[in-house]
């Protein structure tokens, strides 16, 4: 973008890949039209002028995340791109049906498994796959929660594919997080282009809090009562720690660390305060089920509260999500996932998996050895961006350690093809320019199932990178459902 | 309110005011050593010995320098109470407490705990050591004004007003302590320099203007003890302190042991003889048994309503 000239569309090229708001150069598709047509007709100093405004108005509102590094734990401002993406309203319904479909499909396997293991009995899921998983929890077996739900929140990873086909990446059902940038992303747009909202029926996304409160509330053993809701957080060290805080705020819960909490003798959980013990009825926990009760499991957890597991098998506290819940997390289960529909619910998927090869079977891991120049190797159990192979993007010797690694332990790992992860304008130094993104949409399930109004956009924003994460380099774009018919 | 946020709350404003206090004492320590005459030699380390730290002190340094004592005092890390450890301790304590307190103190005092550790050297060295410490005096003051203007006043501030004035009872009796002590080794408090010694200790809580308008009378000794232990309105003298606690205190929820403390060290306070515990040359005495008594005060407070910590 030369000197405050306007935006050329002509001179913008997405190349090879899907962009998500212009079909070809100089041609936006027909959602992104009101949106393209705005920037047309800004100049360069005036759209800096706006990326800047939203910048001061990130370091005011304190939206931050926390990373580790050199011993001290750093707040840094949150990345965001002020250019939107954009997605029809037509289109959004179908995905919102399948993650809906999707969470229905995962609980009722997830209690399956702790259960009577039906599926298994079936044959269509070997018994392997989760008896290895590291997130299968035996101390679960032989307990439902109340409503037969175990992942009570959960964030699927959406990727575009060239053709523009999405794919359901991977899907978060121990703490996900990002929501609450969801939300600040929305207040910043807002902030930044209020015209827009004028003249355009995007749909809102504030009405999360209440609904998760509401789904919260609705699992409480208390039902009649004004339920107390705690968020358990691991403290402020915690990357998330100010999601935590925003979380607890918007629901008028309780923001609680493990120390807070006490299990007494009738198994109940209390808060300590100044008043006193005082009931919590709800937990919404953000710290991973290794840590959350030291008489179960990690006993040098210092994190949790001794007795949690207790309270919460004799029925006397609701914990979301449900411990355990985290088995189905696991990248091979993740393959499984359409089978599980069609097993339990007799539909077809709706949104399609990413193609996956699984190291523990010989064919496929003969396959992935010899193709590592071309695949994405992926831990079955990490979250993060942390211990992949982008084989493209790699070297002779990082793909020699992963041979290595995979034939080690093969169940621990899964690959799939490098997708060409669909672009949006973003805004760079020089001026605007295709980025990756992904989209993690949330679904809340209790009583009945809640989906985002489209989700969390994750930006890549160095050039070429597929890695989104904002531990790595990422950042985000505020994420519109557009309704073209009204 | 849980436990945790009040502790929190609780530890804020006594470091807020710890570091506030520090600062002003350095500079009235300051500004009296410049008027004092060549022979008397002032000990800078009497200041470390008002804050309790000398025992991390003579770990630290084998001379009681003026360079030695203020870096002590308003840089060194080991030192839990120097200013920059205070200022780091209170930031902490509103980051983990930020849905507590108004957005604006986040900043006030993130920026203060910035500003200290680009300009430590400035606060060491000689020459810009007073605007230093005005600057850091100005903006505690800033953060506690906030506190009083924009937090709701409801149980949360109740734990900050006892906070604040626990550190500021605290230091008060230190402070006179100090000033008892060199009464005692030889400075005659008719001869103007004695005069001078009591105004410094007047300074260092910022006394000196309040005094004059109460006390109608010369700086002397048994004035200042007086008016800082014992004067009711001046908002930094002990009894007044004490009675901020107990106005606090009373109306927390199960206080009946804290409260009951409180009023006794009020009591103690208000009703010393002052004029006697000089002729009986037991003001010391009396102080250490008023410092035990603040320290029993805290006791009672965290046993009472900080339990989670202990438990942990």
């Amino acid at each position: 973008m030369k000197k405050n000239q306007p935006i050329d569309w002509k001179t913008y090229d997405p190349g090879e890949f899907f962009d998500e708001l212009i079909a070809a150069p100089n041609q936006p598709r027909p959602v992104a039209g009101g949106i393209t047509e705005y920037l047309a007709d800004l100049d360069s100093a005036e759209i800096r002028a706006r990326q800047q405004a939203a910048e001061l108005a990130i370091l005011e509102m304190g939206v931050s995340f926390t990373i580790y590094s050199e011993g001290e734990n750093i707040d840094r401002a949150w990345p965001f791109d002020i250019i939107p993406r954009v997605i029809a309203l037509k289109e959004w319904q179908t995905i919102e049906q399948g993650l809906a479909q999707r969470l229905t499909a995962l609980n009722m396997f997830i209690n399956d498994i702790y259960n009577d293991q039906n599926i298994v009995q079936d044959k269509v899921i070997p018994k392997y796959v989760f008896a290895n998983s590291k997130n299968f929890r035996e101390q679960c077996r032989g307990f439902t929660p109340p409503l037969g739900v175990w992942a009570h929140i959960c964030g699927s990873d959406l990727v575009r594919d060239k053709d523009g086909t999405l794919y359901v990446l991977e899907d978060n059902l121990r703490v996900p997080s990002g929501v609450s940038y969801m939300l600040e992303n929305r207040q910043l747009t807002k902030r930044v282009f209020p015209e827009l909202f004028e003249n355009t029926s995007i749909l809102p996304v504030d009405d999360y809090t209440n609904q998760l409160f509401d789904m919260l509330a609705s699992i409480s053993p208390r039902p009649q009562d004004h339920p107390k809701i705690a968020v358990l957080t691991p403290g402020i060290f915690n990357s998330a720690y100010f999601e935590h805080s925003f979380l607890a705020q918007r629901m008028g819960a309780q923001l609680v660390e493990g120390a807070d909490l006490v299990v007494g003798e009738d198994d109940c959980v209390y808060m300590r305060t100044i008043e006193g013990l005082e009931r919590v009825d709800v937990i919404y926990r953000r710290i991973d089920d290794d840590f959350l009760d030291p008489e179960v499991f990690r006993e040098d957890s210092t994190l949790g509260v001794p007795g949690l597991m207790r309270a919460w098998r004799n029925g006397k506290v609701a914990l979301a999500n449900a411990p355990g819940a985290g088995v189905a997390d696991d990248k091979v289960i993740y393959t499984f996932v359409p089978d599980m529909i069609r097993y339990y619910l007799k539909e077809e998927p709706i949104i399609p998996n990413v193609p996956t090869w699984m190291c523990v079977n010989k064919q496929d891991r003969d396959y992935v050895l010899e193709h590592l120049d071309e695949l994405v190797v992926k831990p079955a159990n990490e979250s993060g961006g942390y211990g992949m192979l982008v084989g493209p993007h790699s070297t002779k010797k990082q793909r020699t350690e992963f041979a290595a690694l995979i034939k080690k332990n093969p169940r621990n790992y899964i690959a799939q093809p490098t997708l060409a992860l669909s672009v949006s304008p973003t805004l760079c130094d020089g001026g605007l320019e295709p980025r990756h993104l992904d989209l993690r949409p949330f679904v809340l399930q209790g009583v009945r199932t809640y989906v985002t109004a489209g989700g969390l956009t994750r930006v890549a924003m160095r050039k070429g990178s597929l890695v989104v994460n904002s531990s790595q380099g990422g950042g985000s774009k505020d994420t519109w459902i557009v309704d073209e018919e009204n | 309110m849980l436990s945790r946020v009040a502790e929190r709350l609780y530890w804020m404003a006594r470091y807020l005011e710890r570091a506030e206090n520090t600062a002003r004492m350095i500079m009235a320590f300051n500004s009296m050593s410049l008027d004092m005459p060549r022979h008397a030699t002032l000990s800078w380390r009497s200041l470390v010995v008002v804050t309790g730290m000398q025992a991390i002190f003579d770990e630290h340094y084998t001379r009681e320098d003026e360079r030695n004592c203020v870096k002590f005092l308003i840089a060194d890390t080991y030192n839990p109470s120097s200013i920059a450890s205070c200022l780091r301790a209170t930031r902490e304590n509103v980051r983990t407490t930020r849905d507590q307190v108004p957005t604006e103190a986040w900043e006030v005092i993130n920026e203060l705990y910035l500003y200290v550790q680009e300009h430590l050297d400035a606060g060491i060295g000689k020459r810009s050591r007073y605007e230093f410490l005005s600057e850091i005096v100005e903006r505690c003051q800033m953060l506690t004004g906030l506190l009083a203007g924009c937090m709701s006043h409801d149980a949360g501030y109740d734990f900050i007003r006892v906070g604040r004035n626990l550190e500021r009872a605290d230091m008060a009796t230190r402070q006179i302590e100090v000033g008892a002590l060199q009464l005692l080794e030889g400075f005659d408090p008719t001869e103007p320099y004695g005069g001078l010694l009591w105004t410094s200790v007047l300074r260092y809580q910022s006394a000196f203007q309040m005094y004059r308008h109460n006390v109608r009378r010369k700086v002397s000794g048994p004035g200042v003890l007086r008016f800082l232990l014992q004067n009711g309105p001046f908002p930094r003298s002990v009894l007044h302190c004490l009675s901020e606690v107990a106005s606090a205190l009373e109306r927390l929820p199960r206080n009946e042991l804290p409260l009951r403390t409180a009023l006794q060290a009020v009591r103690h306070a208000r009703d010393a003889d002052v004029d006697a515990l000089i002729r009986k040359n037991a003001v010391i005495p009396f102080l250490e048994d008023l410092q035990l008594e603040i320290g029993d005060l805290h006791e009672a407070i965290a046993d009472n309503w900080f339990p989670a910590v202990n438990a942990a």
